[in-house]
């Protein structure tokens, strides 16, 4: 059963109907879903949560499904982790990390709005699915598309790094490599949008797309005792999950499911060489001045970010703020990631970690603030960004052990 | 003097449905004002009251975002490919 009540204009307030649908037909800007959020409150209660499998759908009166899902049936609930160490060295000292690189089936926080969309597509009884991507939103809809028996289209920029092309291609899908930046590929999508009746996930698909999102802000929600915490820190591409985060803790306050208020200020995190949201957030605007991107950052390299007007205007009323880092900083949070909790995380984990490390450093996030970063794709998606020391090679005898270890001991 | 535009589906109940029409070459701001005289309510439909183009719709001239260009300045010249086309996220 469904509470939508349907689709309405986030800036204009014009209602439709429920529809595969890019935009607002007069203003053209984005739709949100409408629930009607007292039938849910009458269903929905921590109990009735607690007593549901682990996976996103643990939240399903808040996604837009009419009908059971079909596929992503595993995805979501991925851990929160009290991050001690990393803390120690950032100076925070309550400091979590939501880990969506472990999320399943394809490693990245994409797959909470694949399982929407392409379920949604089915629902639709679309014949085929299809979308931009800079490599995760690939590799999510191929797996969830062949698991839902759909075909699918995936156009991404052609500079990807190869593990992301082999992840999605290997699922079946016609992966489409176009000349150009993300941006460029975004535009060819929405023009094929208006000429092929399929399922675009992040045009035609995308008011329900994006409510997969919410869910990463609702677990964080839970997994602290149903408390919003007092930061989030948020990779920041097109400006959508930082949105839907705060949107999830809106959604549950309202619904009389968390023991604070939501105060949470919310922090962006973007590279240096695109950092559209952040220019504008640190400029004091939400207008949006397109980049040209240059950033090892590829999953964030969208210059042109749809949601990044929303994102800053929601960031500067949260009394948060937004930062970039440098390539070398992006691979200095990766390694300091890794070396301290034991995560891998892609480059736009590393931009997280490193921008984290920048708000503190100004003050902006206090040493006992309880802070979430978002961590949002797997390591060994980007491996080809990082430089590691190759393994010293010995034959298989003790003494060469020995002095090998003694080497790498003096080294240290 | 002549040049195409594509028309997004959004827009295209202003256009009697034409999916392309043919324009002058002139200023993007131009074009814009002399599709207002041929199909009446287009200006308001792509720019705001105070005349800047709508936040969530962007304009391509031979591929390039004319926020990258002179904005509605950007002149189009004759052959030019000119596009409509609604901001969408993604990642």
């Amino acid at each position: 059963m469904s509470f939508v009540t349907g689709l309405k204009c986030r800036e204009c307030g014009q209602i439709y109907p429920k529809q595969p649908l890019a935009g607002c037909e007069q203003c053209f800007a984005p739709l949100e879903v409408e629930y009607d959020y007292e039938g849910i409150s009458r269903v929905l209660s921590h109990d009735t949560i607690a007593s549901r499998p682990k996976n996103l759908w643990r939240f399903r009166e808040l996604l837009p499904l009419d009908t059971d899902p079909v596929v992503g049936l595993a995805t979501g609930s991925t851990p929160l982790v009290r991050a001690h160490r990393l803390g120690r060295a950032l100076g925070l000292n309550e400091l979590y990390l939501k880990n969506d690189s472990v999320n399943t089936p394809t490693l990245s926080f994409k797959d909470r709005v694949t399982a929407v969309a392409i379920n949604k597509a089915l629902e639709f009884k679309l014949h085929a699915v299809g979308c931009a991507s800079t490599g995760n939103l690939a590799n999510s809809v191929a797996a969830n598309a062949a698991a839902a028996g759909l075909p699918a289209y995936v156009l991404i920029p052609d500079n990807l790094e190869q593990n992301k092309i082999t992840a999605t291609s290997v699922y079946g899908a016609r992966v489409i490599a176009v000349k150009g930046n993300y941006d460029e590929v975004n535009r060819l999508c929405t023009e094929l949008s208006e000429r092929y009746p399929w399922g675009f996930v992040n045009v035609n698909l995308r008011p329900f797309y994006g409510e997969g999102s919410k869910t990463f802000g609702y677990e964080i929600a839970e997994q602290l005792g149903w408390r919003a915490p007092t930061a989030v820190v948020v990779p920041m591409a097109g400006g959508s999950l930082i949105t839907k985060i705060h949107k999830g803790f809106k959604e549950l306050e309202r619904l009389g499911l968390l023991k604070n208020e939501v105060r949470t200020s919310l922090f962006g995190a973007q590279a240096a060489g695109c950092n559209p949201i952040a220019a504008a957030v640190k400029r004091g605007s939400s207008d949006i001045q397109p980049v040209k991107p240059s950033t090892i950052a590829k999953s964030l390299a969208i210059g042109n970010p749809a949601d990044g007007y929303h994102a800053a205007g929601l960031i500067a009323g949260s009394g948060g703020w937004a930062e970039d880092v440098t390539d070398e900083e992006i691979l200095a949070g990766i390694t300091l990631l890794a070396k301290t909790e034991g995560v891998f995380t892609e480059t736009a984990g590393g931009v997280t970690v490193s921008v984290t490390r920048k708000l503190v450093q100004q003050g902006r996030i206090k040493p006992d603030d309880l802070t979430v970063i978002a961590i949002t794709g797997n390591g060994l998606k980007t491996t080809e960004a990082l430089k590691v020391e190759q393994p010293i090679s010995i034959e298989p005898k003790v003494a060469q052990f020995e002095a090998a270890v003694s080497g790498l001991a003096a080294r240290a | 003097m002549s040049l195409k535009l594509t028309i997004p589906t959004a827009l295209r109940k202003i256009t009697g449905d034409a999916d392309v029409v043919e324009v002058q070459s002139g200023t993007v701001q131009e074009i814009i004002e002399q599709l207002d005289r041929s199909y009446s309510g287009f200006l308001s439909r792509v720019c705001e009251d105070n005349g800047k183009l709508r936040r969530f719709i962007n304009i391509y001239v031979n591929g390039e975002d004319i926020r990258f260009l002179d904005n509605l300045s950007t002149r189009v010249p004759d052959g030019a490919e000119l596009s409509l086309i609604l901001a969408i996220a993604g990642g």
